[in-house]
């Protein structure tokens, strides 16, 4: 095993944030930006790559195109008309997002343009209708101040959100529009040197910037952070979909590690060979050679009429099967590229024989490519004409391995991995909006938002604080949290105690969250619900987290289900003392001696009845005005 | 000299000052710094900005007061383009593409900013690789207009080119045009080439071909099938039938109308199902008779535009039509209320239009539906002061018609006869 430093590799991380702006409209129609989960309609469409302003077609689009799948759109009227629906041109953008993104530029001090013009950038993986992201660069430069360090801002866009994708199987990709079209603001940073832990730092700060603005969306998918890690020799790496900053540090430390490794394996590969790869007369169809074959991929494909090829690779016998770090390896990157094409069946010549492939069959196989000792070939099997595109990505990606990582798009996995999206797009996927003349940002609106600067994250802190009578702790807990909205709600109706409250939405959940409950089948109007019910004195504090289970776990969907399933009956208070009344005149002699005392005892055996159905409030009240009535 | 589309004025001035042209790279001073690509300028923009393309692909507009200064780095690149070398498979049968324009054919416009028609017939057919497995498509670009821009001697000149492919080996004639007044083309073509031996299909798109998402090759590729598999003679617009990008419809040229501003499937047959149906490789056929009355082809090429499409309304002032009749007009195709009505007022000036011998027919606002004159007392009234109840047809329709039929002839008669008699479809019977 290969020795890892991660100070020592030259990383460097930028960071992207996309937080969605708290508005009534989305960016260029007037639909509400609401989560739906029906809908009333769909439609289908094709998407196909088209040219830049400059003439060129962008190779994320040209990668996309060539896996020619169809897009599935399941639309709500409340959510969605025909600007979604890419059959109407898109309205006048929306002012109040325009002023936020302004806002937020003045905040970190960043250059605002006078001028600015909406772009399309091109996405044709489906997540728009229209093929493109309607973005626009609104300032460059500019900087916020991190553990007294100054990290630059490279750029801040304002752009539509995607759809949201439902699922993606069999040549076809499903995608609810609702997230179509609401407003975001993407902040790039400037890639630092430093610790993971720093650019967790740094995202915490830029996200506590953006929540004291009070215009930003709230709640659980509403930010999302891309990186963009790189080391020294490397490209840059753009990883998306990182939803929590826990998450943040360890794909850091993961990406770093895959992209050391494949800089080792890029020096293995030089080590072998000195002239570069060229692929060409290296592809050979095989299928005849493994028709005896009792691999069941290899069944399977002859049985779909699939057709196997190999590829020959010259002088690079074990190269893709080396693994310079658990998990890192050339043949493992080849084989998340292939499945974009929606290929599984690939085999290098490194892990055979296995999977059913037996020697003779690889003799047969090396015979028929002509191979030396040290020459390496891969197995692949698929449908035509998908399987070609695989090989030439996959011939690209063996001559890209020699000058170490490259540069690609990745996602970030649940497991804190990242695993091959498409490759990087260029600035050839822009294309100006025709469809919106320039938009002009007057001197006026740049003064209204420096006025319109927030308070800092400590003044911010200090005063819900002094509002909410809780300690500073908790109120950072909470304004961090994503349920500082609803904590305002909740307790704006006096109630309920503030510090209550803010313990339920940050530990509670968040407890529940690490014992793999999901809390995002807890919705707002439930935690109301559950929150009005305590206040009426219909359940008992300690419910709480007995109804939040049930819910986050799925087995309810409403906060009346999940009381009747838990079987949380709370009691009337004519049933509680008739309870009471049994245990006072049981313990008569007791109390007699004990007076006041003996109410500690009491609770005990009260409680231990009561639990859940009754609050320690009520029956400590109710049991020592029985006690002194005696 | 540099080319500098768009600039003027001040913008203009500075950057013939420093030497700089549309697509030089440059580097710019101003409070921060920027490197990119000097891009054209929408020419109704002020002369206060420069529009640079950044190394992200961004355009941003700097504002000339705040540059300190700017240099050339590099001139722009004479991007070479390559030809493709179009291969034809003899099996494939011969179709010819014209383009006049429209969305269909649009790309970036830096004179206004939005879309204008510029791509050729080539560029379409290059776009759209999937033509080659179908057809072995000739292009030609007979204009590059928006439809709004087409006028009669457009249509003229467009019918003209069909006549002389009466004889060719094309099996059929797809022509790309814009979508506002496709259903006044295809109808004058109906009547102009009636009796035509090879179908002939007019296509477009809402969303312009430089988008992922654009309609033009869904119904490109539809509109080819159609012609080859279809032998049907017949003049026919095709366009997306729903939503969905896999459903294509077929509608006959003189019965179909534009009815939404934007979506793909703004067009619609009135009054009935589509003609045909294209899904993919199959095509539904609803097609009750032939298009054409006539089975021989009688080209006829004429046209006065001599006619005035009047929506009578309430509140409607007489004395327009009599502005008509001194302007020389020959005829009024009303579009009346409901089957077919004008109100009183009007009574007095259609009497004169009549007397000054102009054709006067009778449409209806309601778009769907015949219009029946009989019916009420106004309509009995006004059919005895000389207007003629054109049934069903569509009144953009009939404003064609009877251009064309003034084209054949000034006889009062005759245009009559000729308005009333069906040519290619254009009353359902």
């Amino acid at each position: 095993m290969s020795e890892f430093d991660i100070e020592k590799i030259g990383l460097k991380v930028g960071l992207e944030i996309h937080q969605q702006l708290d508005t009534h409209k989305k960016l260029f129609c007037n639909c509400k930006p609401v989560e739906n989960t029906e809908f009333t309609g769909k439609f289908t469409r094709k998407l196909r790559a088209a040219k830049s302003e400059l003439g060129k077609i962008d190779p994320a689009a040209l990668f996309e195109s060539s896996k020619s799948k169809t897009m599935v759109y399941y639309e709500n009227q409340n959510s969605c008309c025909l600007v979604e629906k890419d059959d109407e041109p898109p309205h006048d953008l929306e002012t109040k997002a325009k002023e936020t993104a302004l806002l937020i530029s003045s905040a970190l001090d960043s250059k605002i343009f006078s001028e600015i013009h909406v772009m399309r950038k091109t996405v044709i993986d489906g997540s728009n209708t229209s093929g493109f992201q309607r973005t626009m660069l609104v300032a460059q430069g500019g900087s916020i101040v991190v553990d007294e360090k100054q990290v630059g801002v490279q750029s801040i866009c304002l752009e539509e959100d995607a759809a949201k994708l439902i699922k993606d199987e069999d040549g076809h990709r499903f995608f609810s529009l609702d997230r179509l079209g609401v407003p975001l603001v993407e902040i790039a940073l400037e890639p630092v040197t430093g610790s993971p832990a720093f650019v967790r730092k740094i995202a915490l700060s830029l996200g506590r910037l953006l929540r004291v603005t009070k215009k930003v969306a709230r709640g659980i998918g509403t930010i999302r952070q891309d990186v963009n890690v790189s080391i020294d020799g490397g490209g840059v790496v753009e990883i998306k979909g990182v939803q929590q900053l826990e998450q943040l540090e360890k794909i850091i430390e993961y990406e770093a590690k895959r992209q050391y490794g494949l800089k080792l394996i890029s020096k293995k590969i030089n080590s072998l060979i000195k002239e570069n790869i060229d692929g060409d007369n290296d592809i050979f169809e095989i299928s005849n050679l493994l028709e005896q074959c009792n691999s069941e991929i290899i069944k399977q494909s002859l049985q779909n009429k699939n057709v196997i090829k190999a590829i020959r690779v010259k002088n690079l016998a074990g190269v893709f099967g080396f693994e310079p770090f658990p998990g890192i390896r050339l043949g493992k990157e080849i084989g998340q590229l292939v499945r974009f094409f929606g290929i599984g069946g690939i085999f290098h010549s490194d892990e055979l024989p296995n999977y059913g492939i037996e020697s003779k069959e690889i003799q047969y196989v090396r015979k028929n490519l002509e191979l030396e000792k040290d020459d390496a070939f891969l197995i692949i099997t698929g449908k035509e004409p998908a399987i070609d595109h695989a090989i030439n990505s996959i011939i690209k990606r063996i001559k890209d391995a020699k000058n170490g990582p490259i540069a690609e798009t990745r996602a970030a996995t649940p497991k804190n991995e990242t695993v091959f999206l498409r490759p990087r797009p260029g600035a050839s996927r822009m294309y100006p909006e025709t469809d919106i003349p320039t938009i002009k940002i007057s001197d006026n609106e740049l003064e209204n938002a420096k006025l319109m600067i927030p308070k800092s994250w400590d003044e911010s802190i200090s005063q819900i604080q002094n509002k909410y009578k809780i300690n500073e702790q908790l109120s950072e807990q909470i304004f961090d949290s994503e349920y500082f909205d609803l904590f305002e709600k909740i307790c704006g109706s006096k109630k309920s105690s503030p510090s209550f409250v803010a313990s339920v939405l940050c530990s509670t959940i968040t407890n529940l969250q690490r014992n793999s409950f999901d809390a995002s089948l807890l919705k707002d109007n439930e935690i109301l619900d559950t929150f009005d019910l305590l206040n009426d004195n219909k359940i008992s504090k300690e419910s709480i987290e007995i109804i939040f289970k049930q819910i986050m776990s799925g087995d309810a969907v409403s906060v009346s289900e999940a009381i009747q399933n838990a079987s949380i009956k709370s009691l009337t208070e004519e049933e509680l003392n008739k309870i009471l009344d049994v245990i006072i005149q049981d313990h008569l002699d007791e109390i007699k001696r004990d007076g006041m005392h003996s109410i500690r005892s009491l609770m005990g055996l009260a409680m231990k009845q009561v639990r859940g159905q009754a609050s320690g409030n009520l029956v400590n009240n109710l049991l020592s005005e029985k006690i002194k009535k005696l | 000299m540099a080319d500098l589309k768009g600039y003027k004025g001040k913008s203009l001035d500075f950057l013939n000052e420093n030497d700089i042209g549309i697509g030089d790279s440059v580097k710019i001073i101003a409070d921060l710094a920027y490197t990119g690509i000097l891009m054209p300028r929408y020419e109704t923009s002020e002369d206060s900005h420069i529009v640079l393309k950044l190394k992200s692909g961004y355009n941003i507009g700097i504002e000339l007061e705040e540059i300190e200064k700017i240099e050339k780095i590099s001139s722009s690149e004479k991007t070479v383009v390559k030809e493709n070398t179009k291969q034809t498979n003899p099996d494939l049968p011969k179709v010819l593409l014209l383009s006049t324009g429209g969305t269909i054919a649009s790309t970036v416009d830096y004179r206004t900013g939005a879309v204008t028609p510029a791509l050729t017939a080539s560029d379409l057919n290059d776009a759209v690789p999937e033509i080659a497995n179908i057809a072995n498509v000739d292009a030609q670009v007979l204009f590059s207009e928006y439809s709004e821009n087409l006028q009669p001697e457009h249509w003229i000149e467009t019918a003209k080119k069909l006549k002389d492919l009466v004889d060719s080996d094309y099996k059929g004639i797809v022509i790309a045009h814009g979508t506002d007044t496709m259903h006044y083309s295809s109808a004058f073509l109906s009547f102009a080439l009636s009796g035509f031996p090879i179908p002939v299909v007019l296509v477009g798109s809402q969303r312009s071909s430089d988008r992922p998402s654009s309609d033009a090759a869904v119904n490109l590729l539809a509109a080819i099938r159609f012609v080859v598999k279809i032998k049907t003679k017949g003049v026919f617009i095709v366009m997306h039938h729903n939503d969905t990008d896999d459903t294509v419809a077929c509608h006959l040229g003189t019965r179909v109308r534009k009815n939404h501003t934007s979506k793909r499937s703004a067009f619609e047959t009135i009054g009935n199902n589509p003609a045909f149906v294209i899904n993919n490789d199959k095509i539904m056929n609803n097609l009750e008779k032939e298009f054409f009355t006539k089975k021989e082809f009688e080209p006829k090429l004429k046209i006065d535009t001599k006619v005035a499409l009047v929506k009578y309304h309430p509140g409607y002032d007489p004395k327009q039509i009599e502005n008509l009749i001194e302007s020389g007009y020959k005829a009024i195709i009303f579009e009346g209320t409901g089957l077919g009505h004008v109100g009183k007022t009007m009574y007095n000036s259609i009497k004169k239009a009549n007397e000054s011998g102009l054709f006067l027919g009778m449409t209806s606002q309601c778009i769907d539906g015949r219009v029946r004159m009989t019916v009420y007392e106004s309509g009995r009234d006004l059919m005895d002061l000389g207007i003629i109840p054109l049934n069903d047809i569509i009144p953009e329709v009939a404003l064609v018609k009877t251009m064309w039929a003034l084209g054949i002839s000034e006889n009062i008669d005759d245009v009559k006869k000729l308005m009333l008699e069906n040519i290619a479809s254009e009353f359902t019977e």
